[in-house]
């Protein structure tokens, strides 16, 4: 069943806009599915003709594409979907063990989401965060340093609708199909939200200011005074 | 003499406001670019090229040149495509830097593209990272609204659009070919090279594809000087890098560091191996770079050195793994991620690590054999070189080196009749982890 007149009154704004960024239509697929995933939660076959109608591509040609990458969901999830990563890293330093205990507490196989529609869950691959291992993602927001044990509060807290503290995100960790509007590149406004690094992100600066180590200072342009290192271009510095 | 770290992209990432635009001008951002429009774009291109700057994706490629092999006097319009894509696993650079100082980003991606004469230019990052998009996005909208993206910037009369594209998870859209393909709105899959994307990239255009780190080290290369960047590291692998230690190891974290530094200084640096415990293997860039050993803590860590030794500096992914670590087990789940990765398009790629992984988890479970190791030696080399692209070759690497270095332990799972390791020792919370 093609969209609602409605529905697509209020697509075709972002369609257009999406479409106009690329100089050929075709590249403005994948943020165009992750529109139709913030619309629909999952890409349904309703979706799927809408993508193929806005580009003049076939049916198939988009499930092809669809179907190749994983954050495209063609079932429900979960307003929550949760991502335990159960690379090699992470797998070792607890993902294995922190996954098993999810999938028991919460009853539920990859990509499932709860009755309640709250949550679900799947294994993630690597998701760059290894200094923060074992990671957890929700709605691809990183949960840094999980056990067991508050992987499983993380979840209790998502299904009861408990304040999260994001440690590398927003104030608010937003829903999935919100989640899926920010990847169809319509930013939320809380970019400038949450901390700017993670505590592993600045231990090598901070071993650097305790031995007082620098890149070397910029050559001094003529008639100037020398630059410290360390910037982009030689003005400020520690 | 060069110290020990040497931050530069790092600098200042433990400034709270870091990734807003207010934050970088305080630190001279967006003076290279305004430095940068007054020249004559080959003197760029001719700057990063006598830096030294190689490609900080793994590769390694010594980035001038790839911007050099663009062809002159075409009328094809040209593209700066940035991948953003980083997914090795154990790789967990491009990600802070992306959330710490997007601006750095947008900076060398601006000046790259007026070097290269591009009319837009694309940051294709992966979608599984939300608030590092939004960063970007807001760099990127910051940018715009001061003037240097867009029309006439700097009153320099050329012009550049920038788009944020997001991935939606595929490890194989890294490889810059099929990154390219999905930018074109295709699965990822690799393409035949030649012709390679200076020629025919993007829409058969020709287009210029760097990794983040390299992009981001461009500003300082043309504010500073091509020697001020070539005084650092090693005669052939020259300038600074970020490093980044995780796994068993006290202060896990990212070390920027002139290429060529040990794995025991940055050791030392981070605390160590976890107390009580000791090195047993370790990455020196990624899955995709065969494993080395405690024997390997003073190989220098550039291009050379590690390749000499029988690896690849790839992405200074450093994963550390004590000895609480089965490596059949974690060889085992590379090979099940290279396998779920496989885009399917060759053969070689495709079937080997179906069945690699069958006959690993064989052996895992102590029902291998002696044989089993020979097949999976005999897979690999048909999968070594034969395989469309570095995916399947990155496969191969952890399970070659890891029968090298740890062939007793594979046959100890046979002996046992199983795994001869506790998985609970291992993790990050195991009594005595020092963690």
């Amino acid at each position: 069943m093609p969209f609602s007149d409605e529905a697509r009154s209020r697509l075709d704004p972002d369609a257009d806009e999406i479409i106009g960024r690329y100089p050929r239509a075709r590249s403005a697929l994948l943020p165009l599915l992750h529109l139709v995933q913030a619309e629909q939660g999952h890409v349904c076959d309703d979706g799927i003709a809408y993508c193929a109608q806005r580009l003049g591509l076939t049916e198939s040609e988009v499930a092809a594409v669809v179907s190749f990458y994983t954050m495209f969901k063609r079932h429900p999830v979960g307003e929550y979907h949760v991502g335990v990563c159960t690379n090699t890293l992470c797998a070792i330093m607890g993902g294995d063990q922190i996954l098993a205990g999810l999938r028991e507490h919460l009853g539920v196989g990859d990509d499932e989401p709860t009755a309640d529609g709250k949550v679900s869950l799947e294994h993630v691959e690597c998701n760059a965060a290894c200094d923060f291992a074992p990671v957890v993602m929700v709605n691809w927001e990183f949960f840094d340093n999980m056990t067991p044990d508050s992987a499983r509060e993380l979840v209790d807290g998502l299904r009861s609708g408990a304040g999260i503290t994001l440690p590398r995100g927003p104030q608010r960790l937003c829903t999935w199909r919100e989640a899926s509007r920010i990847l169809a590149g319509f930013p939320d406004g809380q970019a400038a939200e949450g901390p700017q690094a993670g505590q592993p992100t600045l231990a090598g600066l901070r071993v650097a200011r305790e031995h007082g180590w620098a890149a070397p200072a910029a050559p001094a342009p003529a008639g100037t005074a020398p630059a410290p290192a360390g910037t982009a271009s030689g003005e400020g510095g520690q | 003499m060069t110290d020990v770290l040497t931050p530069v992209l790092t600098a200042h990432w433990d400034e709270p406001d870091s990734f807003t635009l207010a934050a970088y001008r305080r630190h001279g951002g967006y003076q290279a670019l305004a430095k940068a429009v007054t020249m004559p774009p080959e003197d760029i291109v001719t700057a990063v090229k006598e830096s030294g700057l190689r490609g900080r994706g793994g590769a390694g490629f010594p980035t001038g040149m790839k911007w050099g092999f663009l062809p002159k006097g075409e009328d094809k319009p040209h593209y700066l495509v940035v991948n953003a894509d980083e997914s090795e696993p154990g790789t967990c650079k491009d990600i802070p830097l992306m959330l710490a100082t997007p601006h750095l980003l947008v900076e060398g991606a601006i000046i790259t593209s007026y070097a290269i004469k591009a009319p837009k230019a694309f940051i294709y990052v992966r979608g599984e990272v939300l608030h590092v998009v939004r960063r970007v996005q807001q760099a990127v909208a910051e940018a715009y609204e001061a003037g240097y993206i867009g029309k006439d910037i700097l009153g320099s009369g050329y012009d550049l659009d920038l788009v944020v594209h997001t991935g939606a998870g595929a490890y194989i859209c890294g490889e810059e070919t099929a990154l390219l393909d999905s930018l074109e709105g295709f699965r990822g899959q690799p393409r035949l090279k030649p012709p390679f994307p200076a020629v025919a990239g993007l829409y058969a255009c020709p287009t210029v594809i760097n990794n983040v780190e390299s992009i981001a080290s461009v500003p300082s290369i043309v504010a500073n000087g091509a020697a001020w960047f070539a005084g650092m590291g090693t005669e052939k692998s020259k300038g600074f890098g970020i490093f980044s230690l995780s796994g068993h190891v006290t202060t896990p974290g990212q070390y920027e560091a002139p290429l060529g530094v040990t794995l025991r200084t940055l050791l030392d640096l981070a605390g160590g191996v976890r107390a009580g415990h000791r090195l047993k293997f370790w990455t020196p860039g990624g899955s995709s770079t065969p494993i080395f050993t405690d024997e390997h803590l003073d190989v220098p860590l550039d291009f050379e050195s590690v390749g000499a030794a029988g690896s690849m500096l790839g992405t200074r992914a450093l994963q550390i793994f004590d000895e609480t670590t089965c490596v059949v087990r974690a060889v085992l789940r590379w090979t099940e991620f290279y396998e779920h990765e496989s885009c399917g398009k060759c053969t070689p790629c495709r079937e080997g690590t179906f069945w690699m992984v069958r006959v690993l988890g064989r052996l895992e479970q102590g029902e291998g054999t002696e044989e089993d190791l020979e097949k999976l030696l005999d897979i690999c080399d048909n999968i070594l070189g034969r395989a469309f692209c570095a995916l399947g070759d990155g496969a191969v690497s952890p399970v070659t080196s890891s029968i090298k270095y740890f062939r007793d332990e594979y046959l100890e799972h046979q002996k046992r009749g199983g795994c001869p390791f506790d998985p609970a020792a291992a993790t990050a919370w195991a009594t005595g982890s020092g963690r």
